[in-house]
């Protein structure tokens, strides 16, 4: 085990020792540490059934762990639900539950979250505070959408991925946890979220990013953790290693 | 627009003209144009060709009868709307409207206050709304099984109750609410006023609505956003029952007892005006006045096909057609 702790815990936003999680007789990680540096963009890469997302469903609370300890933003932490985690200051890019197609752009930036006034006894929508604000979400980190009272089924897989992201981003959350962000994206989409993550990580925004895309990873992250069969195997600094030497650890080759 | 912005204002109000203009001859090739105003256009339609052809049906007298009877309808198409935007159906709505009648007649005759009786309806039929949204949610059976099932149920509970025999309610409270005007409009008709803009202000102007229309769009992905799906499922479902207890009063003021006949075309007419008010049957997508306009626009035709002295047998024919026909306009929606 080539886990290294060396992260002082108060550097860490999220961190984890010993986590395990079985379904049944199938285990899909055991005995994993992580940790995730503030204001950093994490990486954790792996092959297919490697352990990636059921380690990100644990963290965010989505899986209760059947063992070890969590840690967010300096106490110990175990989410029951993703609504705790949430509350908490972490956001989830879901790979495929995002967006509403039939609500407006703006209703989705402020699904569950809705601005309102109160009236008497009654809480009515504050729908134009919602719409400045979102227009005002979006173009800090330089979304490009036609109108924020468009419905997102008309909007492109790129903007509908640059809006999740802002949603996630724009709670005020501490760390925003991305599942292949740009799985199903064109050339430009790609670019475009890409220079997105990176205007998150220059606000102050910490980002675990799990991706297959090595490239990607390097571009985009500071460390990165390598998981394989269900352990984690190795993390290195994205600036010390090559697209070579990433595949070697993800295969298990080195 | 090939007009700068920063001109003076007379030629911006041109280019404000020449941009206008072709939208407005591509809005009527467009057919998405006519699936999102069907029922405005078929209701605007159909007094035109009623107006023409008979002679009474645009007299205020007509026009008054015809809200009168449009009113059960319209406040019972709005609970079904609440229910198909979350992707269900309630086809327990018309029996719900039958038991809450016979509920109201029974408690009035057992000595309950007319009011009390009322209450206890609109009570009865909520309760009957609750318990279809939590066996949906809860017990994972699908929506039209479980309505169906409310619908024998309650018909016979319904048939129980009564013997089978219709209760006089002799009331004067009922009277003035089936026979009193207020201004133009008789009381049922601002009863279903009230209800259109109660239902239209709770759909797109509360935190309830949008989380609404979320769970019927995509249930998955508002739950994962922490919207408790289920409940807003089970709200839908109560305030279909609520509006069919509603229904039952106005029915019950109307023909002046409580019948355990079930009437189903009430039912496949609150569907009707549904899907000819534009909301989305998958879900996610709704308006209140859509479904209201709709209904109008149902007992207009039944109005007009009655004035024109056309047997009533036609009278379901010709509103199958017309729905089937809105369905198929409703796939041009954008």
């Amino acid at each position: 085990m080539s886990t290294v702790n060396h992260i002082a815990p108060s550097e860490a936003i999220l961190a984890c020792q010993g986590l395990s999680k079985h379904f049944g007789g199938i285990r899909a990680f055991t005995d994993v540490g992580f940790q995730a540096r503030r204001g950093e963009v994490t990486a954790v890469i792996g092959d297919n059934g490697a352990g990636k997302s059921t380690l990100i469903r644990c963290l965010v609370g989505v899986h209760v762990p059947d063992g070890g300890t969590i840690y967010f933003d300096g106490r110990q932490h175990p989410f029951s639900n993703p609504d705790e985690a949430r509350k908490s200051g972490i956001e989830t890019v879901h790979q495929n539950l995002a967006l509403i197609d039939e609500l407006t752009v703006a209703q989705n930036l402020f699904l569950n979250r809705e601005i309102v006034r109160r009236i008497g006894p009654f809480a009515l929508l504050d729908r134009k505070a919602m719409k400045e604000q979102a227009r005002a979400m979006l173009s800090r980190l330089s979304i490009n959408v036609p109108s924020v009272t468009q419905r997102v089924r008309r909007l492109s897989g790129g903007q509908r991925q640059a809006i999740s992201i802002c949603r996630a981003a724009g709670s005020g959350a501490k760390l925003v946890v991305m599942d292949e962000p740009t799985a199903a994206l064109g050339v430009q989409e790609t670019a475009n979220v890409e220079a997105l993550i990176r205007k998150l990580r220059e606000q102050g925004v910490s980002v675990i990013l799990i991706s297959h895309n090595f490239d990607q990873v390097r571009r985009l992250s500071d460390q990165i953790w390598v998981m394989r069969a269900g352990k984690m195997v190795a993390t290195v600094r994205s600036s010390e290693t090559t697209g070579n030497e990433l595949v070697a650890m993800v295969t298990g080759a080195a | 627009m090939s007009v700068p912005a920063d001109n003076a204002p007379a030629s911006r109000q041109a280019g404000v003209h020449e941009e206008s203009r072709p939208s407005l001859a591509a809005l009527l090739i467009d057919p998405s144009f006519w699936a999102d105003w069907a029922s405005v256009v078929g209701l605007v339609g159909l007094v035109i060709l009623f107006g023409v052809t008979s002679p009474v049906f645009l007299t205020v007298a007509n026009m008054q009868a015809m809200l009168l009877a449009a009113a059960i309808l319209v406040v019972l198409s709005i609970g079904q709307t609440f229910v198909v935007a979350t992707s269900g159906i309630d086809l327990s709505l018309a029996a719900s409207v039958m038991l809450g009648a016979v509920i109201l007649g029974l408690g009035n005759a057992a000595g309950l206050g007319i009011f009390a009786a009322c209450v206890l309806a609109v009570l009865a039929t909520s309760a009957i709304g609750l318990m279809n949204g939590v066996l949906i949610t809860a017990g994972r059976i699908p929506d039209f099984v479980v309505t169906l099932g409310t619908l024998s149920g309650i018909t016979g509970l319904g048939l129980i109750l009564s013997g089978g025999e219709p209760t006089m309610v002799g009331s004067t409270f009922l009277l003035k609410l089936a026979s009193g005007y207020l201004g133009p409009f008789g009381y049922p008709v601002w009863v279903a006023i009230a209800a259109v803009l109660v239902a239209h202000v709770a759909l797109y102007h509360t935190r309830f609505g949008v989380h609404l229309l979320a769970t019927g769009g995509q249930a998955e992905s508002a739950s994962a956003l922490g919207i408790r799906t289920n409940r807003v499922k089970i709200a839908a479902y109560t305030i279909s029952g609520f509006c069919a207890g509603i229904a039952s009063i106005l029915l019950v003021a109307r023909i002046g007892s409580a019948e355990p006949q079930i009437n189903t075309s009430l039912l496949l007419n609150s569907v009707a005006a549904v899907v000819l008010g534009s909301v989305s049957l998958f879900g996610g997508r709704a308006s209140i006045l859509g479904p209201a306009i709709g209904a109008l626009m149902l007992t207009a035709l039944v109005n007009g096909l009655t004035l024109l002295s056309v047997s009533a047998f036609y009278q379901p024919l010709a509103v199958g057609v017309i729905v089937v026909l809105a369905a198929l306009i409703m796939r041009y929606q954008k």
